[in-house]
């Protein structure tokens, strides 16, 4: 990247998580720069997702060290017990920069559209409600959801619940997006529409780090693919070079299933 | 053969024991939900021993008629000297206060079962959103869980307050003058059960269609999430 600032956006060393003796990443070591779009590749069980998890401590790694901009995740350990966040305040302010899209929205039934959108910046960032208001309606216009905005989630289809989601992840002015496998859930004509918005976003030099199955938008949107297997990267690269000239034998087998 | 003016008259004098009996539910219902909260928080706590100790008083207090945890409050307390000389005493000595008691006690054990019931029916998605925004705590109870689980237990705990209204007439067997005890005292002057009965069970069914009315209404006025949007439904389309 040109003009890359001199603290990565996300950087990530010696990460690793085990879920009782399973172990799902063995000591994953990257860092994507901002304006970056990364897309995380893999088979169902190879740690992609727990990865992203880990990126804004909805799971708490076991060893290894994350940073946003610079800013490392406090973490502490007593012997014998895993590691838990030593400070939350810190936890909230770094989990404010990077906001998650599910893969099942999971937007909050009882609130309307426009009260998803206004919910954490008001209650979490404590900004003006009125502010707010106001750029979560500009935020619904672009993802083309105006109208919706007094609904509640039951009432959209799929496909509008993931870009009310996604607009619930800028409302909070993320310096960085995290997509965890946000159109598995969709029906595939629903799924044009997010890969929409996604591409706007990706367009507008956003930091993303997107886990997805959607071959194309890693090829297209994406300007660096990482492919996870059994809890490592086996392949990090532009697109271009990873899909025409893979290294790794699995990732040949996995885009060749993928019919990339 | 029924005798209507009767009957209507005994509606009427069975009337003044109504705000006893409200009174006796709204106390009951009021410090029971207090405990009640307490409890469910005891059963969804990750420590072992707290969710025990919830699980226990739970067991007692749902697995024994509360006509015999009256009578234990009632006549078993003042077996006890040392609670004699406590400030609990002029509480105590008094039925109004050991009804009171007895019937808290008893809803708090279902409430809390109900409460958990809400709580956990909260989809764990939406609660690992909220943590993913920021949220812990108690603004993630008060702005996410709460609302939720309150429209999910609205139905059950609407059964129990209906359950309280009826319970009350066992405060009656420790000498409360409310609706089923003035009925008892209507009975022994005039030996006409049937008409009497008939007029208190008139009364209980009137005041628990009340409570359900306004437990409908509550409900109806959370559940605008569950609704269709009624401009949609008149143009015909589709959700």
């Amino acid at each position: 990247m040109m003009n890359a600032p001199l603290a990565p956006a996300v950087k990530i060393s010696g990460l690793e998580k085990s879920y009782g003796a399973y172990k799902v990443l063995h000591s994953i070591s990257f860092s994507a720069n901002q304006g970056e779009v990364v897309s995380i590749l893999g088979a169902s069980g190879s740690g992609k997702s727990t990865l992203l998890r880990c990126i804004n401590m909805l799971e708490v790694p076991d060893a290894g060290e994350i940073s946003i901009h610079g800013e490392s995740y406090r973490l502490t350990q007593r012997s014998g017990f895993a590691p838990r966040v030593a400070d939350p305040k810190q936890l909230l302010r770094l989990r404010s920069q990077a906001t998650m899209v599910f893969q099942s929205f999971n937007l909050w039934s009882h609130l309307t559209i426009l009260e998803n959108l206004i919910e954490a910046p008001v209650h979490v960032q404590k900004r003006k409600r009125a502010e707010c208001v106001a750029e979560a309606e500009a935020l619904l216009e672009r993802v083309g959801i105006a109208d919706k905005r007094d609904f509640y989630p039951a009432h959209l289809s799929g496909g509008q619940q993931q870009r009310a989601a996604i607009a619930r992840a800028l409302a909070m002015r993320p310096k960085i997006m995290l997509f965890d496998e946000p159109t598995s859930a969709l029906d595939p004509e629903l799924v044009a529409e997010v890969l929409k918005v996604m591409r706007d976003l990706a367009a507008e030099g956003r930091t993303m780090l997107v886990v997805t199955h959607e071959m194309g938008f890693a090829r297209d949107v994406s300007n660096r693919v990482l492919f996870l297997h059994k809890g490592l990267i086996e392949e990090d690269g532009h697109p271009e070079q990873v899909f025409s000239n893979p290294k790794s034998e699995r990732f040949r087998q996995f885009i060749s299933k993928h019919n990339a | 053969m029924i005798d209507l003016p009767f009957i209507y008259d005994a509606f009427v004098q069975l009337c003044s024991g109504i705000p006893l009996t409200l009174q006796l539910v709204a106390v009951s219902v009021a410090s029971g939900a207090v405990l009640a909260i307490a409890l469910a928080a005891m059963r969804l706590s990750s420590w072992p021993p707290l969710d025990l100790l919830a699980r226990i008083y739970i067991f007692i207090f749902r697995g024994t008629p509360l006509l015999v945890q009256l009578y234990l409050i009632y006549y078993g307390l003042s077996q006890f000297p040392e609670l004699r000389k406590t400030f609990l005493w002029p509480f105590l000595r008094e039925a109004y206060w050991c009804a009171a008691l007895a019937l808290a006690l008893n809803t708090a054990a279902y409430s809390a079962e109900i409460i958990r019931g809400g709580v956990l029916s909260v989809p764990a998605g939406q609660i690992e959103a909220a943590r993913a925004y920021g949220m812990g705590g108690f603004t993630l109870i008060r702005r996410i869980i709460a609302p939720q689980a309150l429209r999910q237990m609205l139905p059950g705990y609407s059964n129990e307050v209906i359950l309280m209204v009826k319970s009350t007439a066992l405060a009656s067997t420790i000498t409360m003058m409310e609706v089923t005890g003035l009925a008892a005292k209507l009975i022994s002057a005039t030996y006409r059960p049937v008409e009497i009965f008939i007029a208190a069970g008139a009364i209980y069914l009137l005041l628990n269609f009340i409570v359900s009315r306004l437990f409908k209404l509550f409900e109806y006025r959370l559940s605008a999430a569950q609704r269709q949007p009624l401009y949609r439904r008149a143009a015909g389309e589709n959700a």
